[in-house]
């Protein structure tokens, strides 16, 4: 059986998708890198499929998976590499891959979870700020 | 071709780029063409438990294309035009399969009886 | 056939081949092929003897596929390779068709005597060269497709350019109509590009674009997802005011959708995106 390695890459966790994703495979994805995120308490997942040829409905759905399950253990994810065949064949296919953000490549990827991250942090400092306001 | 298993998905795909790349189709299309099929084969497993798929290349004139049909004996759809609106599911899945796999290639027929079965062929003009 | 009309015809090859050219430098453009041209007489040559050997296939009781096939091929040929030179339908005919007449000439020399055989050999001629002259047309139009398939091809390539303006902005000016055969060509170039260069914002100029309607401007939101999905940007840029009105009363939504009125503003915009700044330098006076 095989399984798709997960890098640890500092605060964040790395999967890149080199072969064709079938059900069996995309289950033990999800619960691999569910269980890494609690593990290493990672902000953010960068999924590279820079080699996959075929995105549809169903790796779609498993990418969204894979974005809204992080998000419910506070990390965001960024998927980088689409290739252009993909995305135009996305775009006519309608998939929405809402909750889903997408980079270039690796590289950007990083800075955009490092602006993802540091965006929510700044947030929940403002909310703390305002609670020490309340006056009783 | 047989599809009954998850399994016999990525073969199949692979044997489709296979004769899209012997018609020498382009990579958008050819990516089209084959996330079209999978989308189309992953109904056939979900809702019919498999079926057969023919892969045949055809031509008009100076074009080639592919042709694929898909032929179960599934429950069949009652309603088609309710089920080539987009949105539209009766599965857990999002209901994309059909109008979005339509969308992606040049000619798309379905016929379905319910209770008999379903056969949708499908057409990607190498320069379509 | 009672009389051997390919032998007659071959004791005239001479005469009928110079009949032929003569025929042919009486037209202009078949003139200029002629004269100095010693590979187009001997074209001239050439289907002429296949021809006169088919006929001596057939009369020998062979089938017209035997001899066929040299005949058809070398008129193919050169009905191609006139294609491709631009000569007009007309001369390509008068090509085979004084042939017919340089051949009916020497038959009615040769059968004076006997009008009625004279016919009945003329028809048959005749339906060969209008055989061999349908043969001509097809030809002839297929190396026209050709030269228009090539230089459609090229009109794509060139009308889509894509330019790097800065470090990680691409901008694509769109001249002409956009319809999806060119929308797949567009969204293909400049996502290659965006993978190729890094760039992370690319400006699409539509100024050049005359009309733009719903499916227009469905091609253009397609363009503009399919580069997101990638992780880029797309601004859409040159909007006249024209097309501005017709978008609205179109009821075309393109609230998603970044939209500059100029190149320069979108410029500007995507320098503001990469954190960059344009700024006069400041000249020290030295009192």
């Amino acid at each position: 059986m095989d399984k798709i390695p997960i890098l640890k890459m500092g605060p964040f966790l790395l999967v890149t998708i080199q072969v064709d994703l079938y059900d069996r495979l995309a289950l033990n994805l999800e619960s691999d890198l569910i269980q890494m995120v609690n593990k290493m308490s990672s902000k953010g997942v960068l999924i590279d499929i820079s080699a996959v040829n075929i995105v549809d409905s169903f790796m779609g759905r498993i990418l969204g998976n894979i974005a809204s399950m992080s998000k419910i253990l506070d990390a965001q994810t960024v998927v980088v590499g689409m290739q252009p065949a993909v995305a135009i064949t996305l775009v006519e296919l309608g998939l929405p891959l809402t909750g889903v953000r997408t980079a270039l490549n690796v590289e950007k990827g990083m800075e955009l979870l490092q602006s993802m991250i540091s965006r929510e942090d700044s947030a929940r400092e403002e909310e703390n700020a305002d609670d020490d306001n309340i006056t009783i | 071709m047989v599809v009954v298993r998850e399994q016999d998905v990525v073969p199949f795909r692979n044997r489709v780029r296979e004769y899209a790349v012997r018609i020498k189709m382009g990579l958008v299309n050819q990516t089209k063409l084959i996330t079209a099929a999978s989308e189309l084969v992953r109904n056939m497993l979900n809702y019919a438990n498999g079926g057969r798929i023919r892969i045949e290349i055809v031509s008009k004139g100076r074009d080639s294309g592919i042709r694929l049909t898909f032929a179960d004996s599934g429950p069949g759809i009652a309603d088609i035009t309710l089920a080539m609106k987009d949105g539209y599911s009766t599965g857990k899945s999002l209901g994309l399969g059909l109008p979005g796999a339509r969308r992606l290639v040049n000619e798309f027929d379905i016929k379905s009886e319910a209770g008999k079965g379903t056969i949708i062929t499908v057409v990607k003009w190498s320069n379509g | 056939m009672p009389v051997d009309t390919y032998a007659l015809l071959q004791k005239k090859r001479h005469s009928i081949l110079e009949t032929w050219i003569n025929h042919q430098l009486a037209n202009d453009a078949l003139r200029d092929e002629l004269i100095g041209n010693e590979e187009a007489r001997a074209q001239s040559e050439e289907l002429l003897d296949a021809y006169l050997n088919r006929l001596r296939v057939v009369a020998r009781g062979g089938t017209v596929e035997e001899g066929h096939d040299a005949v058809a091929e070398i008129l193919e040929s050169v009905t191609i390779s006139r294609a491709r030179k631009g000569y007009s339908p007309r001369e390509t005919g008068i090509f085979l068709f004084s042939l017919k007449e340089a051949l009916l000439k020497a038959l009615s020399e040769e059968i004076a005597g006997d009008p009625k055989l004279q016919f009945e050999e003329s028809i048959k001629i005749s339906n060969d060269i209008d055989g061999l002259a349908i043969l001509t047309f097809e030809t002839f139009i297929k190396g026209r497709e050709e030269v228009i398939l090539r230089q459609t091809d090229e009109i794509a390539e060139i009308s889509t350019p894509v330019i790097r303006v800065w470090d990680g902005i691409l901008a694509l000016p769109i001249i002409g109509t956009l319809d999806s055969a060119r929308t797949q060509v567009v969204m293909e170039s400049l996502l290659s590009q965006i993978v190729e260069t890094g760039s992370g914002i690319t400006i699409l100029d539509i100024s050049g674009v005359p009309a733009v309607d719903s499916l227009v401007a469905q091609h253009l939101i397609k363009t503009v997802s399919a580069t997101r999905l990638m992780g880029a940007e797309c601004i859409i840029s040159g909007i006249r005011p024209e097309i501005a009105q017709t978008i609205v009363h179109l009821g075309i939504d393109l609230s998603g959708i970044i939209t500059k009125a100029s190149l320069a503003s979108a410029l500007k915009y995507a320098f503001g995106a990469l954190q960059l700044e344009v700024r006069k330098k400041n000249k020290e006076v030295k009192a």
